[in-house]
């Protein structure tokens, strides 16, 4: 039975997520977004605790079994309203990101327990995803780190570099973190040879290079992290040990796995923004006497209404595209098309969103006065992180026509 | 709690239409297309489907309740068969859901059996009037009292079956309203034009234009409801039908990309089609969940139904102009030969932005 209604108990949650946003993440926008690279603790604390005192251990979805299951219906929505707060703060929620969503996508049940389990401890504690290279982004079967078995001590030995590494910062060096490593145990099996590691904080030979300076979402650290010699023990493999040749992406699906799962929760950062923008704009434009007349042709609608109507429509529509997506994940169905569909319509919508607004209050929207601005500079990431719109367009193309990828490349 | 998947009942109603508009309505569309004319046994056939029957509750001749939501999904297949044909079959919902949605209760009882119990008769409604600006909730057409009567006076275009109707709801603006008025045929003042009106596409359809040259009907005639619930129920209607036509035309030309050759690979190959075919993918679903959402809110009797349907059916205007637009674009020339359906998708595909009133769940 088709149904848009929010269930009560993910209404509750956004309630107290929606205080989170307009109390603690709204009134600092602006002075994280000056002084980037400064890590807004305050934020922080504040949801590690309230995360602790619900009972929760993280954003991860935990995995009941029985009875409905709303544990990425729930994500998407909180995460779409922190962003809405900021996006760039949001990125600096402790306890659950990219890292956290490999292991819960590949891990074994020991290994979910072994490396999750930190997050609920007393202080917050971070983990992020290292895939990007120097030499490739979106093509992530070039990778080059390498893992090799060191059959005596039973321990894996990573060589490489990995950059764009979100979060890398505060999970490697501000909090007993960790990161996982995507690296190929055989290069000449392709993507199949590709497998990822975890990595905690403090291993020898892992280390915290350069931190990039951004367009925006400058709360959230982005950094390099350099492999040498690094050890880690045999149990840090996610997923089997083992390559089989003849399924050329054996190893891969670990990856698309984790970004099925991830690539709706990244559109819904993506929404929770062009939302912030579009009712931000709407109140200016009504403090100057423009109310939108919803209802009337075209033809009879001044330009600014028309943009405006516009936006909502690509912004609704672009919310229930992520929320399909993400109750198909909750309800055990393959998603991967719907996953790159989210995110291709909301990495467009976010900044057709923002570049308009910006656009449409004139030298207002150009002004670091308002937030406008900020939000056209955080909303382009959206369309470039997690899969850039180009590549989740090769992803949907290679779903509706059936191609594998050696058929459409 | 939320979910996107239609119910068990909904499934079935779902199947048997697709079947239908593929097995039928598809396979005659070409001709009814260039010979002006639907057969009558292919209308009766998806007349028998029963989608109105089952928007009608027992109490005046039907067998359930009226979904805007089922209605949607149903009409959606059926457009994507033929628009036309999804319009004829369609026709007597024109008549039966206003008097439904905003008739009196003796209204309902009057009008609704003879038409839900009988075969399919042509009934109509004129709602569109010809002009650039044209605002259903601003009409030019006017009713003004009189004695015991109602006045009609104004311009109706794109009024389907008009010759042949057995009656129709005709809009007109009372006391700054939108109101319907049942208007049965031949009434004197009602003036029927002689030639069928010629459109861009839908040509299977007899569109007339109706001049009210005051037209004198009993006061019993006006349907004293709102009128919103009847214009988002068209909204959300031929909103649903754009998502069929869009449909439609994603699915022909997708296949057409993978059969043919180009530059020793097929076309769908090419990322500069597969991207096309992509976006055209996405935004048909992106627009599908919006008239959804909006059929739903009207079902639930959501306040703010009638601003949803108002953006599902914008937003559905400018994705099946985009999705028709580029299936052309992807057969080349091949797409601009009318031995392909997809040229005719993309007339029908303008027309939606005009289209409003000639659809009803």
């Amino acid at each position: 039975m088709i149904d848009f209604e929010i269930p009560e108990k993910i209404a509750g949650t956004r309630l107290v997520v929606e205080t989170v946003a307009v109390n603690m993440m709204r009134p600092v926008s602006r002075y994280f977004d000056e002084h980037e690279h400064e890590i807004p603790w305050d934020y922080i604390n504040f949801m590690h605790t309230a995360t602790r005192a619900m009972g929760g251990s993280s954003m991860v979805p935990s995995e009941k079994k029985e009875g409905p299951r709303f544990g990425f219906q729930r994500l998407a929505v909180m995460v779409e309203m922190l962003s809405w707060g900021d996006a760039g703060i949001y990125l600096c929620t402790p306890g659950g990101m990219l890292g956290s969503a490999a292991v819960s996508a590949t891990g074994s049940p020991e290994q979910k327990e072994r490396f999750l389990k930190r997050f609920r401890g007393e202080t917050p504690v971070f983990d992020a995803m290292c895939m990007t290279e120097p030499q490739c982004g979106s093509d992530t079967s070039a990778i080059r780190t390498t893992a090799v078995l060191d059959q005596e001590k039973k321990e894996w030995v990573l060589n490489g570099e990995k950059i764009f590494v979100t979060a890398g910062h505060k999970a490697m060096l501000d909090s007993e973190g960790f990161v996982v490593v995507w690296a190929t145990i055989d290069k000449s099996a392709g993507r199949a040879g590709m497998r990822p590691f975890v990595v905690e904080a403090k291993t020898a030979g892992c280390q915290v290079l350069k931190m990039e300076h951004k367009l925006g979402i400058r709360a959230s650290d982005t950094v390099s992290i350099v492999l040498q010699d690094c050890r880690v023990p045999f149990e840090n493999i996610l997923g089997s040990p083992e390559v089989v040749k003849d399924q050329a992406t054996t190893g891969f699906k670990g990856a698309m796995a984790t970004f099925d799962a991830t690539r709706p929760i990244v559109a819904a950062q993506a929404i929770g923004l062009a939302r912030a923008t579009l009712e931000l704009l709407k109140e200016m434009l009504a403090e100057r006497g423009i109310i939108i007349r919803y209802g009337l042709p075209r033809q009879k609608l001044s330009s600014v209404e028309k943009e405006v109507i516009e936006m909502e429509i690509l912004l609704r529509s672009a919310w229930w595209l992520v929320l399909k997506a993400v109750w198909m994940m909750d309800n055990g169905k393959p998603n991967s098309l719907e996953s790159s569909m989210s995110k291709v319509r909301a990495g467009d919508v976010v900044n057709r969103i923002t570049q308009k607004a910006v656009e449409i209050m004139g030298p207002l929207g150009y002004s670091c006065e308002y937030l406008l601005e900020k939000w056209f500079r955080d909303a382009k990431i959206s369309d470039i992180y997690e899969g850039t719109g180009q590549i989740n367009r090769l992803v949907v193309a290679r779903q509706i026509l059936g191609y594998r990828s050696s058929e459409l490349r | 709690m939320y979910s996107f998947e239609p119910s068990e009942e909904q499934k079935m109603l779902i199947d048997a239409v697709s079947r239908y508009a593929s097995n039928d309505l598809r396979k005659a569309a070409h001709e009814a297309e260039e010979n002006k004319e639907l057969s009558s046994k292919l209308i009766s056939k998806g007349w028998e489907l029963g989608i109105l029957q089952a928007s009608i509750p027992e109490a005046y001749g039907g067998f359930g309740e009226r979904s805007a939501l089922t209605g949607v999904l149903a009409v959606e297949e059926l457009a994507c068969g033929d628009l036309a044909g999804a319009m004829a079959v369609g026709a007597p919902a024109l008549f039966a859901l206003p008097v439904l949605l905003a008739g009196s209760e003796e209204q309902k009882k009057q009008y609704l059996p003879p038409i839900i119990e009988a075969e399919w008769k042509p009934y109509s409604a004129a709602l569109i009037e010809p002009a650039f600006d044209f605002d259903p909730n601003d009409l030019k057409t006017t009713a003004v009292a009189e004695g015991d009567n109602y006045v009609l006076t104004g311009e109706k275009t794109l009024v389907p079956f008009a010759d042949k109707a057995e009656a129709m709801v005709a809009y007109a603006r009372l006391n700054n309203e939108t109101k319907a008025f049942i208007v049965p045929k031949g009434m004197t003042g009602l003036k029927i034009g002689e030639a069928r009106e010629k459109f861009m596409g839908l040509n299977a359809i007899p569109f007339f234009r109706v001049t009210l040259e005051g037209v004198k009907i009993p006061q019993a005639n006006l349907l004293p409801g709102d009128f919103a619930p009847v214009l988002d129920g068209s909204r959300v209607a031929v909103a649903a039908m754009a998502i069929g036509v869009a449909k439609a035309a994603f699915g022909y030309s997708r296949d057409y990309a993978k059969d043919r050759d180009v530059f020793g690979v097929k076309v769908a190959q090419k990322q500069a089609i597969a991207f096309m075919l992509a976006e055209m993918a996405t935004e048909i679903e992106a627009i599908r969940l919006l008239v959804w959402e909006a059929a739903w809110a009207i079902d639930n009797k959501k306040e703010d139904a009638s601003q949803k349907a108002y953006l599902a059916i914008t937003g559905a205007i400018d994705m099946t102009m985009m999705v028709t637009d580029r299936a052309v674009q992807i057969l080349g020339g091949h797409g601009y030969i009318r031995e392909h359906p997809v040229e005719l998708w993309m007339r029908n595909g303008r027309g939606f932005a005009t289209f409003t009133g000639l659809a009803m769940v």
